[in-house]
């Protein structure tokens, strides 16, 4: 069973099919109809909820696309709705205030708005216009343009936080502590199909001997669009979340490793702290929602050829801990990819956590992401630069991109025409025209061959403008942003 | 009713809210925000209630071999299948010319991918899913054609052509000191409303049915629901409460899946609901027309227009639908805010295997709007002037013929000019066009760009008969109103705006008004909610009934009370006969007392319009709604990726019923506006495919894509000079047009990389990848 609150409800699902999302489970089942359906694969915000989980004595609230989300991935949180704002009859401060900006108009998306807002508001004591971007990334509107939206967003702040969420926060914490607590089996089953949710390694890795055939679910960000647009169920969902070793951020002496249930938004700081360039490109991988729920290694593990982190984990030389029962193994991220969607990973082998290095002293780091929309969009190229410059001379350099063949894969004769040469115009020229050698990228609806190539050149030469000492003028139009 | 409610308490001579010209709040805003306002796939299904859903070819043309559901039969949860031989009436649900088959059958002829084969009805949502899937077609491939050019070149059209002319463009063209040529794309727009296509039917007795269904044109939908079930109209229902969102995508394009539940429905005897996922939905409905634009235009030194010769060919997918209104509203649209001595305007209604493609806010007039637009830049870049100066000099003016379009109307209220001249100050246009420079003459790789564009807007159906509303209002007993009309809620406020009206013509609080969901059997004969007349009539039409209404509560005071009519007055919730004060509750108990008739249906058609299409001349349009934008962008002209750093925007609007909600559709048809010429790319493969079909790889403008400075202004102190609804103007697509600004200053930018002499070849919309390829032709084209 699963188990966990529905606003204050204890709420417990047995009998239930394991592929069954949260927002189909809100909707069909329990007939709450505030909660929308706009594309049902994590791309609108229409569906945005909220979930709660126990930290330390307080509630850490993020917002997720219910339509997205394995409903056995709840147990032991708390859930809430746009329904559950409303209190007593009277309309939240965030509910209000969007009602009195004019901030709906069709209101399809609105419940969906409120949740990413409440989240937003629960996180921060003041507005910053950054955040309310960040935060509303991934939900689109079709009628308002968004002005009246981010004024909300700002009034928001100017009634008190304190709310019947705040005031019953003790209480709920102590519902989810004991839930979690409870150690039941949490798993669900239903006309042959399973779902697990494991609370150790050595359990997931048992569950993965026992069903090889099973699918592993970690922020299900892309498994899910399985069940909701491709109809195909899985039998067997065995779920990461729970692993409490592998929700671990790890910061050593020599490396930062990060536990394959760690989440973007759990990882964000600790990766911006080493690398500061990732910043830009972890706030346009997806939406909030999304970097909620996914997680790197699910990024690296399904192996798609436009992911942006394997490029950025290539580049930067990070390698993967496998384990198999209780086997383990390393392998390099850049030596993990085999062909389109094929991997080195075995049968029942999983990752378990991922090591990215620290930065050596000068080692330099630039990504760039070129999609069509800046915001939440999947990227026509993602190119991730790693270098080191010793008294002019490049003495180590690492160049690898997503989205220009069918894996992730490093520019070898581009990094060939820079390693040990001056970094300069010339060099920055060659090695351009070398990267043609390097990737024959596809055209899709996305971008043609020739623009993903001649953007992915273009990179270089915002490279060496960027490592330009000084630089003169932004070079990036998301400094104006 | 032996005795009567007591009147509210607090009723009478407070001060009235909501009325005509406030920011009242949309009347469904706290509903909306508690998820509390419910669509059709929120009902509740009755309890043996089913879910439907299609099965679409996957070929763009194909003759069908062979159409075998078995499968689809057998799968869990099937109740039933329908195909075209299970229907009895009507197949084609052409709105107005035939070409839309509702299904197409084994031996037909498949004529676009995304066609409907045949529908099943399942016990749920996802096994009717599952199960439609499970169909096996064989086709006979046959070649699509998929563009315009593939189009043109056949001749292939499913309109025949229509031409406007004044002067002989080609031989001015021909001696004019300077003259262009050219083509030009023009992307289409997938609606993307949130919601999704939906319809839920409900048997009732005697075979007819009720309809709940996310629809801008429920009339429309009854008479089709009746035709295919071959029944009366007055055995449907049509109900329509919300919907979350239409921009025209649900005009027509949302009958066929009220046609398909109310079919299944009729074929069980159980209820049916049908909601499309939302990439059939991209691959089932239609889109903005893509267009192209192919023109020659001679001009003087100063960039004063002589001739142009301009044929605009709509994309129209592979039936009529609306193309003929909608590529007429482009050819209407093609002067845009510019008079055009001499001109030929050619429309072609150009066939393709794709999609039919419909309404979508502005209905052909953004397309015709951005063809001159684009021809606007390019003659100021050929006579070295700032565009906006160019603009000015083409502006329509009351002098002789200037104020005269070339369908032969007549433009009675100028107001662009002044409007452009108060945005270019507000915008500070002149001092920014100087700042801009500096700033590019420094900055390597980011480019920036400035663009003022005008909107002028014709007003009212193009076809004529379409300019009626009807409108019903009771008073109750206790003094509340209820409320209904033809309009549709789709966002745009309509029902507010609407009970602000009759709030004005009682005097009472909006609160004390309810507007109840839009149903066939209240109000009959309807509109569709569109070509942004909801307000226009529907607000008449209320008006009319809410005046009927109050002359008998006039009369009956008069006779009662002893007094001309002149001393009864309604007012601050007030009705005051004489010298004595009533609350109006109090003084509807006394009106029914005295048997006065509480109920009264209103009416109103649209006067002076009309169009001699043999002639290619007339008065199409009751008015034009005019507003002008400036957009300022950053381009990096290494990617294309790009980014709107300010807008500002004047629109005039008349006298606004509602700022509030005005200011919320110019913005929000701005952002749409500009989505459209910039992210928003529909692509389809060689094979007529579409490839573009969900928000992941169709993209939107997202709220970090408004631009970061955005100032609105409703133009003030310009009322509407026709006999409008207290002289308001419509406001649901003119601003769409200000999008334009955004595209134009685009091509500002990219032209600073050669010093604004050269014009960038850049079709819409402008995504990073044109850009960058038109940076990359521009800095090598020879001067």
């Amino acid at each position: 069973m699963v188990k966990f609150l529905l606003n204050q409800s204890a709420t417990v699902i047995d009998q239930i099919d394991p592929n069954t999302t949260v927002l189909d489970y809100l909707r069909e089942h329990l007939y709450r109809t505030g909660t929308k359906e706009g594309c049902a694969s994590g791309d609108c915000g229409a569906c945005t909820v909220v979930i709660a989980e126990a930290e330390g004595d307080k509630l850490t609230y993020r917002s997720a696309n219910a339509c997205i989300t394995a409903v056995g991935s709840l147990h032991g949180k708390q859930l809430i709705t746009a329904e559950d704002l409303k209190h007593n009859n009277q309309l939240h401060p965030v509910q209000q205030t969007m009602v009195d900006c004019d901030g709906s108009q069709c209101g399809f998306c609105t419940p969906g708005f409120i949740m990413s807002m409440f989240a937003l508001r629960k996180n921060s004591q003041t507005s910053d216009p950054h955040k309310t971007i960040e935060s509303l990334g991934g939900n689109l509107c079709r009628c308002t343009g968004y002005r009246p939206i981010v004024d909300a967003a700002e009034k928001m702040y100017e009634v008190p936080c304190e709310d019947h969420f705040s005031r019953s926060e003790k209480k709920v914490v102590e519902a989810l502590n004991t839930i979690n607590k409870e150690q039941p089996e949490v798993a669900l089953s239903n006309a042959g199909k399973h779902f697990f949710s494991p609370a150790s390694v050595a359990d997931l890795a048992n569950l993965l001997l026992e069903y090889p055939q099973a699918k592993l679910l970690a922020g299900g960000t892309d498994l899910c669009l399985e069940f909701t647009q491709f109809l195909r169920d899985a039998e067997v969902l065995i779920y990461t979340g729970r692993v409490r070793d592998m929700a671990q951020v790890k910061l050593t002496d020599q490396y930062l490793e990060l536990g394959a249930a760690v989440t973007y938004s759990q990882s964000k700081d600790a990766l911006v702290d080493l690398y500061p360039d990732l910043h830009e490109l972890i706030e346009r991988l997806g939406s909030l929602q999304i970097r909620n729920q996914g997680t790197i290694a699910g990024n690296v593990g399904n192996a798609s050829p436009i992911g942006d982190m394997p490029p950025v984990l290539i580049a930067l030389n990070a390698q993967l801990l496998l384990r198999k029962g209780e086997q383990t193994r390393l392998v390099a991220v850049e030596d993990y990819f085999v062909k389109y969607k094929v991997t080195v990973l075995q049968t029942s082998e999983f990752i378990e956590k991922i090591i990215i290095p620290r930065p050596e002293a000068q080692q330099l780091f630039r990504t760039y992401k070129i999609s069509k929309r800046l915001e939440d969009d999947i990227s026509a190229t993602c190119g991730a630069f790693s270098l080191q410059i010793d008294q002019g001379k490049v003495s180590d350099i690492r160049i690898a991109f997503g989205g220009m063949a069918e894996i992730p894969k490093r520019a070898q004769h581009c990094e060939r025409a820079i390693l040990n040469q001056p970094w300069n115009k010339q060099t920055i020229e060659l090695a351009a025209s070398e990267l043609a050698k390097d990737f024959t990228p596809i055209t899709d609806f996305r971008a043609s061959a020739e623009y993903r190539l001649s953007v992915s050149q273009n990179m270089l030469h915002r490279l060496f403008l960027e490592l330009e000492q000084p630089t003169i003028q932004p070079v990036r139009i998301t400094q104006y942003a | 009713m032996r005795n009567l409610p007591n009147p509210p308490m607090g009723d009478g001579n407070t001060a009235v809210n909501g009325t005509v010209g406030t920011g009242q709040k949309h009347e469904s805003a706290h509903k909306h925000v508690s998820g509390e306002a419910l669509y059709v796939d929120d009902q509740l299904l009755p309890i043996d209630g089913l879910h439907a859903y299609v099965g679409l070819s996957t070929v763009s043309r194909g003759l069908i071999k062979r159409l075998d559901l078995s499968a689809v039969r057998a799968a869990e949860g099937v109740v039933s299948i329908l195909t075209l031989d299970d229907i009895s009436g009507h197949r084609d649900i052409g709105p107005v010319f035939p070409g839309d088959p509702i299904m197409v059958n084994e031996g037909d002829e498949v004529q676009f991918h995304g066609q409907v084969l045949f529908a099943v009805a399942a016990t749920s949502y996802k096994l009717a899913r599952k199960a439609a899937a499970l169909a096996e077609v064989e086709y006979e491939s046959l070649e699509p054609s998929v563009t315009i050019e593939q189009g043109l070149d056949q001749q292939n059209f499913v309109r025949p052509s229509h031409t406007q002319q004044r002067g002989s463009a080609q031989k001015v063209i021909d001696q004019s000191p300077q003259r262009l040529e050219g083509d030009f794309r023009i992307g289409g727009q997938e609606h993307m409303y949130l919601e999704g296509q939906a319809s839920l039917c409900v048997p009732a007795e005697d075979g007819g049915m009720l309809v709940y269904c996310s629809t801008q044109n429920p009339t429309e939908g009854q008479k089709l629901v009746a035709e295919v079930l071959d029944i009366p109209m007055n055995l449907v229902t049509v109900d329509t409460r919300r919907m979350g969102g239409g921009f025209g995508g649900k005009e027509t394009n949302a009958n066929q899946w009220a046609c398909l539940a109310a079919l299944l429905a009729h074929k069980t005897g159980r209820a049916v609901k049908i909601r499309l996922a939302r990439a059939d939905d991209m691959k089932a409905t239609g889109k903005r027309h893509h267009f192209l634009s192919q023109y020659k235009v001679g001009f003087n030194d100063h960039g004063g227009i002589l001739g142009l010769d301009m044929s605009l060919s709509g994309g129209c997918g592979n039936s009529p639908d609306l193309s003929d209104a909608i590529v007429d509203r482009a050819m209407f649209h093609s002067d845009n805010a510019y008079y055009l001595p001499n001109v030929r305007v050619i429309g072609h209604r150009v066939k393709t295997n794709t999609v039919s493609n419909t309404a979508f806010r502005g209905f052909g007039g953004p397309q015709g709007v951005l063809a001159i637009e684009h021809i606007i830049d390019r003659i100021a870049r050929a006579v070295g002037r700032d565009p906006l100066d160019v603009r000015k000099e083409n502006f329509y003016t009351d002098e002789g013929e200037r104020n005269t379009t070339h369908y032969g109307q007549k433009i009675e209220q100028h107001i662009i000019a002044d409007l452009v001249e108060r945005l270019e100050k507000t915008s500070n246009y002149r001092q920014r066009r100087k700042q801009i420079e500096a700033f590019n003459q420094t900055s390597p790789i980011l480019k920036k760009g400035l663009a003022l564009t005008p909107v002028k807007f014709g007003i009212s159906f193009t076809v004529q008969h379409l300019n009626q509303a009807g409108a019903l209002i009771h008073i109750y007993t206790d003094g509340s109103i209820h409320l209904n009309h033809g309009g549709t809620e789709m966002g745009q406020g309509l029902f507010t705006k609407v009970a602000q009206v009759v709030a004005s013509e009682f005097q009472v609080h909006v609160d004390s008004i309810h507007c109840s969901a839009t149903r066939t059997d209240k109000v009959p004969n309807t509109s569709p909610t569109a070509a942004s007349s909801g307000t226009d009539l529907n607000g008449m039409a209320a008006k009319d009934a809410a005046i009927k209404i109050k002359q008998r509560m006039v009369n009956f005071a008069c006779e009662h009370f002893l007094i001309k009519s002149d001393k009864v007055k309604f007012c601050s919730g007030e009705v005051i006969a004489g010298d004595q004060h009533f609350s109006f509750s109090e003084f509807v108990q006394l009106a029914y007392m005295n048997r006065v008739s509480l109920s009264a249906t209103g009416y109103y058609k649209t006067p002076k319009i009309h169009y001699d299409r043999e002639k290619a001349k007339g008065q199409p349009f009751f008015y034009f709604a005019n507003g002008a934008a400036v957009s300022e962008v950053l381009v990096d002209t290494l990617t294309g990726e790009n980014k709107l750093l300010r807008t500002d925007i004047c629109q005039d609007v008349g006298k606004s019923l509602n700022p509030a909600i005005d200011i919320g559709q110019i913005e929000g048809a701005f952002i749409q506006g500009m989505g459209w010429l910039t992210t928003e790319e529909l692509v389809w493969d060689d094979q007529g495919r579409l490839l573009t079909t969900g928000p992941a790889s169709y993209k939107i403008p997202a709220i970090g894509d408004a631009p970061t400075e955005f100032n609105v202004e409703l133009l003030p102190d310009s009322p509407n000079a026709e006999a409008t609804i207290y002289h308001s103007k419509a406001v649901g697509e003119p601003p769409l047009m200000l999008g334009i600004s955004v595209w134009s200053a685009l091509c500002d930018a990219v032209a600073s990389l050669r010093n604004h002499k050269l014009s960038p070849l850049l079709d819409a919309p402008a995504t990073p990848e044109r850009i960058l390829k038109a940076c990359n032709e521009l800095r090598a084209r020879a001067m």
